[in-house]
């Protein structure tokens, strides 16, 4: 393309283009199609991968699920211990994503913009329930929130149960979602660098003003997609939760925990339909933030 | 005085940007800070502007002693090399931001952004985002901003530097002329000495961390203090470490008289109304000789043509300690 132009422009250009072309051309036929087959076989291998491991269990599911009709399902949705345990999950999402959002922007803003000592032991700090098992995270939980844990006799003294009860679980859930939003807007934050938020500053705005007004909004975008992945694990969490719930029916059993105990109970109907649930729910998430981002990019070209 | 700078000394590390720097800009002066990179004229604008604190040393805005006051008590509009524009906000939420975060009257603030925005030309842009903008509509944006809140002092961190060189020129004359309408006091900084001699009234000439010269850009030029500002300011043939020509000052003879020395033209550039002439002196040494374009062609010079030029008493420093 660049060729075609300077030969319009200046006759040097007409020159330099048929000097160039030879070089480049017999090039461009053989390893085109050598391009092209690499690109299929990359493709190929990429789909089938998500294929194998994603696609086919999900449709299996959905199979399933509805094998039987419709009228298992409804059953199977309507047991109170499912209601109980999809209202439970919803309950612990609605604490445990707010509770995160707001903790990870304070975190991202702490390390990017508080020059804090030890920046790098807090970031660890803060990746670290990315690297932990789920399980151990729920049994240091009971061993520090458990009756014969280091808060058991103070918090049994004072008639609060943390184990085998929705404060503890809420408070596994937290510790393994922890690190998504922090995770998203640290690099967000670093990219956008300090001038605008100094602008703002020479322009008079107070740090409270420069962070709702400034701030926020530039990072809005990290933050949503992180709020997206801390709703995902939240509500797919079990390792954790399965050891600091007790497992007690219609008490303390989450989706994924009534999953588990119908499938071990042989109610395939039960288990399938209480995943698809869950895989719903994950869907609508994601749904949400895509609907979200199209809306607000055709009001703002950023 | 509108902004006097006293000791002010600033390390980042073991790094010395500023060491013991005074200077006083006078009321609705326009002052260019002019030197190389490192050389601590950003971190003084910043310092001013109370974006970047003194490790000692005092800053006093319009008389009052600001050394302690954030930022956004000074009273500064501030330019930044990018123009830190809020790329969510619309130019004219850009442009309104000063005086939203103060809580003015909407029908006031629309009133002022309608002036701002006639005033750098943006009148028909009101609505778009930064990102539908040109570097120079971004620059002017950035500068009815800061103009908005009616700053005491207006301070521009490399202005025109990330901009082409036509849009530059424009916007350089743009400048001066805005400065004779709304008088209020500007410091920029450059690394470019023609900007600095274009535009400023007052120039305070950076190296290292200290100020080399300060004044009109006549007297850099006539009187430079030293050999880093005569080599700094205006073209400049530099003879050995400290002895400096003017291209300008040497003359190319129609013929050798035996006053002069002979040359060999290595080089013969055309810029326009200037010849640039590069020569090689009979001891060997390589010097530049700058004239028109008329005296170029009465000697129809050309390369590898020797001849004798006359050469000016070469201006000598004597290096400080």
């Amino acid at each position: 393309m660049s060729e075609s132009v300077s030969v319009g422009a200046h006759p040097g250009g007409a020159a330099l283009g048929r000097r160039r072309d030879p070089a480049r051309r017999p090039a461009a036929g053989p390893g085109a199609r050598a391009a092209h087959a690499r690109k299929l076989g990359v493709r190929t291998i990429a789909l089938g991968y998500l294929a194998l491991l994603l696609a086919a269990p999900l449709v299996m599911i959905f199979y399933r699920t509805f094998e039987h009709g419709l009228i298992p399902v409804w059953n199977a949705i309507t047991a109170p211990n499912a209601v109980h345990a999809f209202w439970l999950s919803i309950e612990i999402v609605a604490i445990v994503v707010p509770l995160n959002t707001v903790f990870g922007i304070g975190m991202a803003l702490l390390l990017e913009r508080g020059h804090p000592r030890g920046r790098a032991l807090l970031g660890m700090l803060v990746d670290l329930p990315f690297a932990i098992s789920p399980v151990v995270v729920g049994l240091a939980l009971v061993l520090v929130y458990g009756k014969t844990g280091w808060f058991g006799d103070w918090l049994a003294a004072h008639g609060i149960q943390v184990i085998f009860s929705v404060p503890g679980m809420v408070i596994a859930t937290a510790v393994v979602s922890l690190p998504f939003v922090a995770r998203e807007t640290v690099p967000v934050l670093r990219e956008l660098g300090t001038d605008a938020e100094q602008a703002a500053a020479t322009l008079g705005a107070s740090r409270w003003q420069t962070l709702l007004r400034i701030t926020l909004p530039a990072i809005r975008w990290a933050v949503v997609y992180g709020v997206v992945l801390t709703t995902a694990r939240a509500l797919g969490e079990f390792g954790a939760v399965s050891i600091v719930s007790g497992r007690i029916e219609g008490q303390t059993q989450t989706l994924p925990l009534y999953v588990q105990d119908r499938f071990e109970n042989f109610d395939v109907t039960g288990a399938y339909t209480a995943a698809v649930v869950l895989a719903l729910l994950a869907l609508a998430t994601l749904l949400a933030m895509n609907l979200l981002a199209r809306r607000s990019a055709s009001r703002t070209p950023v | 005085m509108a902004i006097e700078v006293r000791n002010v000394t600033k390390r980042f590390g073991d790094f010395v940007a500023l060491d013991d720097v005074c200077i006083g800009v006078a009321d609705g002066a326009l002052t260019a800070l002019l030197g190389p990179s490192g050389s601590g004229k950003s971190t003084l604008l910043r310092i001013i502007g109370g974006l970047e604190t003194p490790d000692s040393g005092t800053v006093a805005i319009g008389g009052r002693d600001v050394t302690d006051t954030p930022a956004r008590m000074r009273d500064v509009g501030f330019v930044f090399q990018h123009y830190a524009p809020f790329k969510h906000m619309t130019v004219k939420d850009n442009v309104a931001f000063g005086l939203t975060v103060r809580r003015r009257p909407k029908a006031e603030i629309r009133e002022r952004v309608t002036e701002l925005l006639d005033l750098v030309r943006l009148e028909g842009l009101a609505d778009r985002y930064p990102a539908q903008l040109s570097g120079g509509q971004l620059q002017r944006m950035a500068l009815a901003r800061a103009l908005a809140v009616q700053p005491k002092v207006l301070l521009l961190d490399e202005p025109f530097g990330a901009l082409d060189a036509q849009v530059r020129a424009e916007l350089r004359e743009w400048l001066r002329r805005l400065h004779d309408e709304i008088h209020v006091t500007t410091i920029f900084v450059t690394h470019d000495q023609e900007e600095a001699m274009d535009v400023a009234e007052q120039i305070v000439v950076m190296n290292l961390g200290r100020i080399e010269q300060a004044g009109t850009p006549n007297e850099l030029y006539e009187s430079p203090r030293n050999e880093f500002v005569m080599s700094f300011v205006g073209p400049v043939n530099r003879l050995d470490d400290m002895s400096f020509m003017r291209p300008h000052d040497i003359q190319i003879l129609p013929s050798n008289d035996g006053e002069g020395t002979e040359a060999l033209i290595e080089r013969v550039v055309h810029l326009g109304f200037e010849v640039r002439v590069e020569l090689k002196l009979e001891d060997g040494r390589e010097i530049w000789a700058q004239v028109t374009r008329e005296r170029a062609h009465e000697l129809e010079l050309h390369e590898g043509q020797i001849l004798a030029v006359r050469l000016p008493p070469p201006r000598v420093f004597t290096p400080s300690a």
